[in-house]
């Protein structure tokens, strides 16, 4: 395929906690391609929302970026000025929030709100132009233009979500990452919500990072699929290869544990526990969960490899 | 605001308003032992004296209208009345002086001093209790933390004290008693209005200490749950500055409650600031109550306690009515 | 031994409750052992020279009537403290109650209760104390007093122990206890209360203080029990006879310092239960 618009190399994130220090991000590799869908998943605590903040530098203390290069369109994002930073977001990078329940200004119209982000990055923006800008973003998410001059209590869920959505694409981004966008929505509106994103990322032509626990979602939205595992990337390759035949022992217990692709299924099934990240397992970190571990898996670390044409995994099983 | 909701909330001050008339009428009703008024009125015919007229007319006055020979419901009633013209009737110990005119007088320099006081520590206050929960701020911040919560938790009237004494009669900067120089003659000069400021410098900074404290510490702990919600994590990855983010989204958030605050809390301010008057001698309100208590003049005190419950009622329901303005999400009541 | 070491070692992670209990403690000490050292009949005017400045036989100085400075203080603070605690216990059992009421029953007990609260807080407490303590005056003691006070003392207890019982209701383990066919005295006794104790604390540590704040206001405006030798009355003597541009510090200074160090201690107590009963602030402070 095409080029590689984002690339992470070696990424750590750490947080620092009264127990110690607690790798959320551990070295992880991975790129996206310009124009593709990737979906990442993985179970609570994995490190999913710690990788995308990591990528914005939104980690805040105690957190923080321990190692890594970060290429979005060949700049290493890591080693921008905060001010360059700031520059970036939104403008080339955009977040697509969680819930969204909580994530607009209370206090401001969402048409001051539209109005604040795009002077932020551009103050000589005239006032008709904006005007005419946020009808035609609420129009690309399917909301009415008099959206713009209500509160956000006065939207619902769905509403509120497709105004982020809008907000997200506003100064047309090259990468979108979306945290569970749909979670706490009810699931005829999940759908429509995701059928929104998916509208806009092929007009805009972006590349869009989805995390979520929902497969089925998953299945029907994303081309490649990541699977994290205690701060570690475990599994990458083509969604559909990644279904049919997972080559991942946790990966393998995920998809078994699914009712059926076609509905909405969350999984849960795993046997066992998540591990405590501050003290992680020597060797696989997954071994004591794994059924197919052997000797040598408590003591080596696997590391990610290419084991078939763009399919990834780390795993002493190949 | 709807108009049904307006007209509760009216109908709530009106109501607060007629309990604290109530109460003054009951309250010397019920002390132990005779009437205090009577009492005072009493003592102050058997003491004789160059007002001796007047007192007579007043005793007179006071059993024609409240006396044992009414009914209670009548006494009432005309009480009612006269409070709602606010007559208040005449000061024991100034005699003939009407306990309006008392208020009048004194009233403007109660209001100035504490207008200016209350808005300078809210001010100050708040934006220093903001800068204190933003993780961008300079470290300076952190350690202010200790010295305003001290400053919160002492009395007002006490720090007056002390400043009385450091910058009265240690460094003699400013003035410590009066509301302008004995002596000048109030005018609209400039000189004459530096004077009054001057006086008011050391009883206000009394004020704005110790409530600088109190704003910073209930702006800081608000401040840190907006740090929390969802929308400050956006607006910094949408790439809002710094600033944007700090007014518009954290304090503009953050700055709600500390409104509810101060509406709860003017009554506490207007107490202390009471105490702060007598120290300082400051020609307003509280002086006038507190000579009206070490003389028993029972109408001035009467009189001042209802008009401040008035005016914390007007005040308090200047808040409620503006506030929906600042909150969308609040159509009328406090939460 | 053994709980004194643990409360020590709870304190460390805990110091504003450990130094505002230490501070509590050293005023508390002043009141009870100072008896021992002095003769208290020394609070008493014409008991010595007036406005002495501090000597080793009057290490506070003496007033302008000739009272011993030291022996008042000594005589004030369990008075104060008297009022105090009298005061926030009246205003923090009216307040529990109310506030169950309140929080559990909710409805119209909740809306009545609650409106009448929030009224009663804009009014200016000090205010309406000053016209009652005008008016009974002649009788005023200290337990009068502590009942004048206590009548405003309860609406805070009221509103935080309301919202507390609000949101504990609705836990998890309140709808356990209901399934399992307690009583709604059982639950509340068994479930709750417990539950609220740390709150309880800190609202009974906050009562303490307003009730003292408002009765040494009141005894400074001249307002307090005539006969006995108060914080606040000392004040007022202090300030009538202007100690303060006269330097005769020593007749303010006492008794501004005991106050400061009491607000001070009780508000670190009440800081620090607030931890106890919220771990979360821990992080933010
Ligand atoms: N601010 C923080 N301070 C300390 N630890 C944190 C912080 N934020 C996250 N963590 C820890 O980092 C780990 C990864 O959290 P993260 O939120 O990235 O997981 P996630 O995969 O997004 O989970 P979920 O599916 O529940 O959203 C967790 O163990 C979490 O406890
Ligand atoms: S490396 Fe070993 S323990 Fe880890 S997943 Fe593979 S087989 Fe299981
Ligand atoms: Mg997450």
């Amino acid at each position: 395929m095409s080029e590689e618009i984002l690339q992470v190399h070696n990424l750590r994130v750490e947080y620092y906690t009264s127990k110690g220090t607690l790798p959320a991000v551990n070295n992880v590799d991975f790129s996206l391609r310009a124009g593709e869908r990737f979906g990442l998943v993985g179970e609570s605590g994995s490190g999913k929302s710690t990788l995308i903040l990591a990528i914005l530098r939104l980690i805040q203390l105690p957190g923080r970026i321990a190692a890594g290069e970060i290429l979005l369109d060949g700049v290493d994002l890591a080693k921008l000025s905060l001010d360059e930073m700031r520059r970036k977001r939104l403008a080339e990078i955009a977040l697509i929030p969680q819930g969204a329940m909580d994530s607009l200004n209370p206090v401001v119209r969402i048409r001051d709100q539209f109005k604040l982000i795009m002077r932020a990055h551009d103050d000589s923006l005239s006032k008709a132009a904006i005007t005419e800008r946020i009808a035609e973003l609420l129009k690309w998410v399917g909301l009415d233009n008099h959206v713009a001059d209500l509160y956000p209590h006065e939207l619902s869920g769905g509403m509120k979500q497709r105004v982020c959505i809008a907000m997200a694409i506003a100064l047309r981004p090259k990468v979108i990452l979306a945290d569970e966008p749909t979670s706490a929505l009810d699931v005829i509106v999940q759908r429509r919500v995701m059928e929104t994103l998916a509208n806009v990322q092929e007009r805009l032509g972006a590349t869009v990072l989805l995390v979520g626990h929902d497969m089925g979602l998953m299945a029907q939205f994303v081309d490649r699929l990541g699977v994290m595992y205690g701060g570690k990337l475990v599994e990458v390759g083509p969604v559909r290869e990644l279904f049919k035949d997972p080559l991942h022992p946790y990966t393998q217990l995920l998809i078994q544990s699914l009712p059926s692709l076609e509905i909405q299924s969350e999984f849960q099934g795993v046997p066992g526990l998540p591990f405590s990240l501050t003290d992680p397992p020597s060797g696989c970190q997954f071994h004591p969960r794994c059924p197919r571990k052997m000797d040598h898996c408590s003591v080596l670390a696997p590391q990610l490899q290419e084991v078939r044409p763009g399919h990834w995994v780390s795993c002493h099983l190949y | 605001m709807n108009v049904g909701a307006l007209a509760r909330r009216l109908g709530l001050f009106v109501v607060v308003i007629w309990a604290a008339a109530s109460f003054n009428f009951i309250v010397p009703r019920l002390a132990p032992g005779r009437d205090p008024i009577q009492q005072r009125l009493g003592q102050m015919a058997a003491q004789g004296g160059y007002q001796q007229q007047g007192i007579d007319a007043m005793v007179k006055a006071y059993q024609a209208r409240f006396g044992l020979d009414q009914p209670l419901w009548k006494q009432y009633l005309s009480y009612l009345g006269d409070i709602a013209r606010l007559d208040f009737g005449t000061s024991i110990a100034l005699f003939p002086t009407k306990v309006s005119d008392l208020i009048i007088h004194a009233l403007p320099w109660t209001i100035g001093l504490l207008l200016m006081s209350t808005l300078l520590a809210f001010t100050i206050g708040t934006l220093l209790g903001a800068l204190m929960a933003w993780p961008r701020s300079p470290r300076l911040f952190q350690y202010l933390v200790a010295p305003l919560m001290t400053l919160s938790a002492v009395p007002y009237y006490l720090l007056g004290l002390i400043l009385v004494y450091v910058f009265g009669v240690i460094v003699k900067v400013f003035p410590i008693s009066g509301g302008y120089s004995t002596g000048a003659v109030p005018n609209l000069s400039m000189a004459f209005a530096w004077d009054i400021v001057k006086h008011s410098i050391l009883p206000a900074l009394s004020i704005v200490l110790a409530g600088v404290g109190f704003w910073a510490m209930g702006m800081r702990a608000m401040m840190v749950t907006v740090e929390g919600e969802g929308y400050m994590l956006l607006a910094d990855a949408h790439g809002l500055k710094p600033r944007t983010i700090f007014f518009q989204y954290g304090m503009r958030n953050a700055i709600l409650p500390q409104f509810t605050a101060l509406a709860l809390s003017l009554g506490y301010i207007v107490s202390g600031s009471i105490l702060v008057e007598v120290i300082f001698t400051y020609p307003g309100i509280g002086s006038v109550l507190y000579r009206a208590i070490s003389g028993a003049d029972f109408f001035v005190i009467y009189g001042v306690v209802f008009m401040i419950v008035v005016a914390i009622g007007l005040a308090t329901l200047l808040i409620d009515l503006v506030y929906p303005l600042l909150d969308p999400r609040i159509t009328y009541e406090r939460t | 031994m053994a709980s004194l070491s643990a409360f020590w070692r709870y304190g460390r992670r805990n110091p504003k409750l450990l130094g505002g209990l230490l501070l509590i403690l050293v005023i508390v000490l002043i009141g009870l052992v100072g008896r021992f050292f002095v003769n208290l009949d020394d609070a008493r005017p014409i008991s010595a020279m007036p406005e002495m400045s501090p000597t080793w036989e009057h290490p506070f100085g003496t007033d302008g009537v000739g009272r011993d400075l030291f022996t008042v203080m000594v005589a004030a603070i369990p008075l104060a403290l008297e009022v105090g605690l009298l005061a926030g216990a009246v205003g923090l059992g009216i307040g529990t109650i109310l506030g169950f009421i309140a929080g559990y029953k909710g409805g119209m007990a909740d809306n009545i209760i609650r409106g009448v609260v929030d009224t009663l807080l804009t009014v200016p407490g000090l205010v309406v104390l000053i016209t009652i303590t005008a008016s009974i005056k002649s009788v005023l003691s200290v337990e009068v007093m502590a009942l004048v006070v206590a009548s405003l003392a309860w609406m805070w207890p009221t509103r935080t122990i309301r919202s507390q019982v609000l949101t504990m209701r609705e836990r998890a383990y309140v709808k356990m206890a209901k399934l399992n066919g307690l009583s709604t005295m059982e639950i509340i006794w068994q479930e709750l209360l417990p539950n609220l104790l740390p709150y309880l604390g800190a609202s009974y540590v906050g009562a303490v203080s307003s009730a003292i704040l408002a009765s040494i206001g009141l005894e400074a405006l001249g307002l307090g029990p005539q006969n006995e030798p108060t914080i606040g009355m000392t004040i007022y003597w202090a300030i009538a006879n202007t100690s303060l541009i006269r330097g005769i510090w020593w007749w303010w200074l006492p008794p501004i310092l005991f106050v400061i160090m009491l607000f001070i201690g009780l508000f670190m107590i009440s800081a620090g239960l607030d931890e106890v009963a919220n771990p979360r602030l821990r992080r933010t402070v």
